[in-house]
């Protein structure tokens, strides 16, 4: 066994050294093969963070409630009757609701005229609870903030605005500390948002928009019903018995039927977000497939030299099964040669993925959504686990049928005569 | 792979006889046409012996030069091989045989190109499990025996014709095997270099050991201690040199 090992190696190493073209080309294709498939991964991952980042740009494992309307009889009710949810079901529902750790309310108005200095547009205002900055991922830029508790309590005129909104309105001004009417009442402009990539919307994007404290905004308007209700769980995994709750508790309060789901349908993303995490995984394992050929490519070629390789050596190989050699001999040393090829070639593959990827995260992206949503390239150590497997089974399939044709020299039938 | 009763040199059997042929016969069957190569050759060559087997093209004497070499296993008789019988043997386990018993010289010398001259004849005690330093020093002594001690470390292609089947004989002696086997060993050189060869093996027979040469030249024949001639598959002539 040992003497085996020793007599293979020596012969790998003597043979090593030829036929430095060849393996030039061959490490070359496999090198390709490699950053086509790390490249490939790297990119359907990045891809796959900017998609969940973008699904929680609106919140995440958040549930969005509109109005309802009967579709069943209920204790001598009729159906058809529309639902709608209050101001002050809040506090009830929050009552009623342990699995959820947040809930709030949200009023809407569309076509609102906004107006500072001589600008006027018309934009959408929401009304929400202060906890909406945090549930909904309404982050304030430095120097601004979103309004808190006493904003609400006190129903101050302050507003939040989308970022797109802001640029709309006050162009390169800083609006923090600025007076903007709403529909002629004068708020101040507390805090900007962000910019954030928002895949699900409801009501249009959050950047096109302005948000005030609910309070503010049904005394302006004075509106006790509520456009819509949003609430949150910790994990995607407590969102059933948060319906459940949220079914059970509106249903007491408006007398319906709780499986009534013309009244208690929802938008739920925790469950969405599910889907879109098993369909990227789905396009990766895609994009993988496509990879893999490519690299498989790179093998039958490896495989393809080391065929010409032992054509070239039958004499040679028949000269060492002469002289004493065993079979294995003679076939460890190609599975070595065709193994190390395609290592050889997975390393340089390895470097030029590794770089191009440095390369393309330095490229700055901001300000091109498509781009932005393709997000950046990233090598994960799962991404290295599957290719390294992949690149060590073709390495030894492209080693080991041409060794077993090396094998099968006959070395009677090479020795005789020319 | 290590089975002692084997790997032990047993130079011959007790009653000396190195090769011992009994009724061998050789069929190559190519589906339609069955072709009987050998058709029942007894041969005996003893401890010491220097044999010539010659024959026309075609008369068998090729097949019977594998066999011997175990290069090839026959289809019907016995051959015992320093007193070991060969039949039933596996791939690897003929290779050990090969290794141990029979040394190689070819026509067109059969050297390895990519290696020095030092290093083919390492090559046979490499499969033989012989130790590194060990390797190199007999290699060394070898080369210099066959009057190569100065080339040691030139490849083949910057050796000529005469030199590399010097280098041929001395990797066919490096395994101190029973028996040398030379196939045509003059076929592709001149006269000088073919010569040459022949005083070497003459001097290897001098030196005791046993040589199977097959040769169409008339004047390595005449060299040899007996001279077999083949025809047709058969042995049709077995002729002491007159001394």
């Amino acid at each position: 066994m040992r003497r085996g090992f020793l007599v293979i190696a020596t012969l790998f190493l003597k043979a090593s050294s030829l036929q430095r073209k060849r393996a030039v080309l061959t490490v070359a294709a496999i090198a390709w093969g490699t950053v086509a498939i790390l490249m490939l991964l790297a990119f359907g991952e990045g891809l796959r963070h900017q998609m969940v980042k973008a699904r929680r740009g609106m919140g995440e494992n958040i549930a969005v409630w509109w109005s309802g309307e009967t579709s069943k009889v209920w204790q001598g009710l009729p159906e058809g009757r529309r639902i709608l949810a209050r101001l002050d079901d809040l506090d009830y529902l929050r009552a009623k609701m342990p699995s959820a750790t947040g809930i709030l309310g949200e009023m809407t108005s569309w076509q609102t005229t906004l107006t500072w200095d001589s600008n006027t547009i018309t934009g959408r205002v929401t009304g929400a609870n202060w906890e909406y900055g945090e549930l909904r991922h309404h982050y304030p830029q430095p120097g601004g903030r979103f309004f808190n508790a006493h904003d609400e309590r006190d129903k101050r005129r302050v507003i939040f605005l989308g970022n797109q909104l802001a640029e709309d309105i006050f162009g390169d001004v800083d609006p923090v500390g600025e007076i903007l009417q709403v529909a002629n009442v004068p708020y101040l402009v507390i805090g900007v948002m962000q910019p954030k990539l928002q895949m699900g919307t409801y009501k249009g994007p959050d950047e096109g928009g302005a948000v005030i404290p609910i309070t503010t905004f049904a005394a302006q308007w004075s509106r006790r019903w509520l456009n819509n209700v949003v609430f949150k769980v910790a994990e995607a995994d407590d969102m059933p018995s948060a319906r459940e709750e949220f079914a059970q508790a509106l249903s007491a309060r408006y007398r319906f039927d709780p499986t009534d789901e013309q009244v208690t349908g929802l938008w739920d993303t925790a469950e969405g977000g599910k889907t879109l995490a098993s369909e990227m995984r789905a396009f990766q394992i895609f994009l993988g497939i496509i990879g893999a050929l490519t690299l498989l490519v790179g093998g039958i070629g490896v495989a393809n030299i080391m065929y010409a390789v032992v054509k070239e050596k039958t004499r040679e190989i028949g000269v060492q099964m002469a002289i004493g050699a065993h079979r294995s001999w003679i076939t460890g040393p190609f599975v070595l040669q065709g193994m190390t090829y395609t290592l050889l070639g997975g390393a340089f593959g390895l470097v030029i993925a590794i770089v191009l990827v440095l390369g393309f995260q330095a490229v700055p992206v901001e300000h091109n959504e498509a781009i932005e949503f393709l997000g950046k390239p990233t090598l994960s150590v799962e991404i290295a686990v599957v290719t390294a497997a992949l690149l060590g089974f073709i390495g030894i399939l492209a080693g080991y049928f041409p060794a077993r044709r090396a094998a099968s020299v006959d070395p009677a039938e090479t020795l005789r005569y020319e | 792979m290590n089975w002692p009763g084997r790997t032990k040199k047993n130079t011959g059997s007790s009653n000396g006889h190195i090769i011992e042929m009994r009724a061998i016969t050789k069929v190559y069957d190519t589906g339609k046409i069955k072709v009987e190569a050998l058709r029942g050759i007894d041969l005996v060559v003893d401890k010491g012996e220097f044999v010539a087997v010659v024959g026309p093209s075609g008369s068998g004497k090729s097949t019977l030069l594998n066999l011997v070499g175990c290069l090839d296993t026959p289809s019907g008789g016995t051959y015992m091989l320093g007193g070991e019988a060969v039949a039933g043997l596996d791939r690897d386990q003929l290779a050990d045989v090969r290794n141990r018993r029979v040394g190689f010289v070819f026509q067109n010398f059969n050297l390895l190109p990519q290696l020095t001259a030092l290093e083919n004849v390492e090559m046979p005690m490499l499969f033989g499990g012989i130790g590194r330093r060990e390797r190199r020093r007999r290699a060394m002594e070898h080369l210099q025996r066959v009057g190569l001690g100065e080339r040691v470390e030139h490849k083949p292609t910057e050796l000529s014709g005469g030199q590399m089947q010097r280098v041929a004989i001395a990797r066919a002696l490096a395994m101190e095997p029973d028996i040398v086997l030379a196939d045509e060993p003059t076929g592709n050189l001149d006269t000088g270099s073919g010569s040459d060869v022949m005083s070497l093996l003459s001097e290897l027979w001098d030196q005791g050991r046993t040589l199977v040469v097959v040769t169409h030249d008339s004047t390595l024949a005449a060299r040899a201690g007996r001279v077999v001639e083949i025809r047709d598959g058969l042995v049709v002539g077995n002729q002491r040199a007159v001394a």
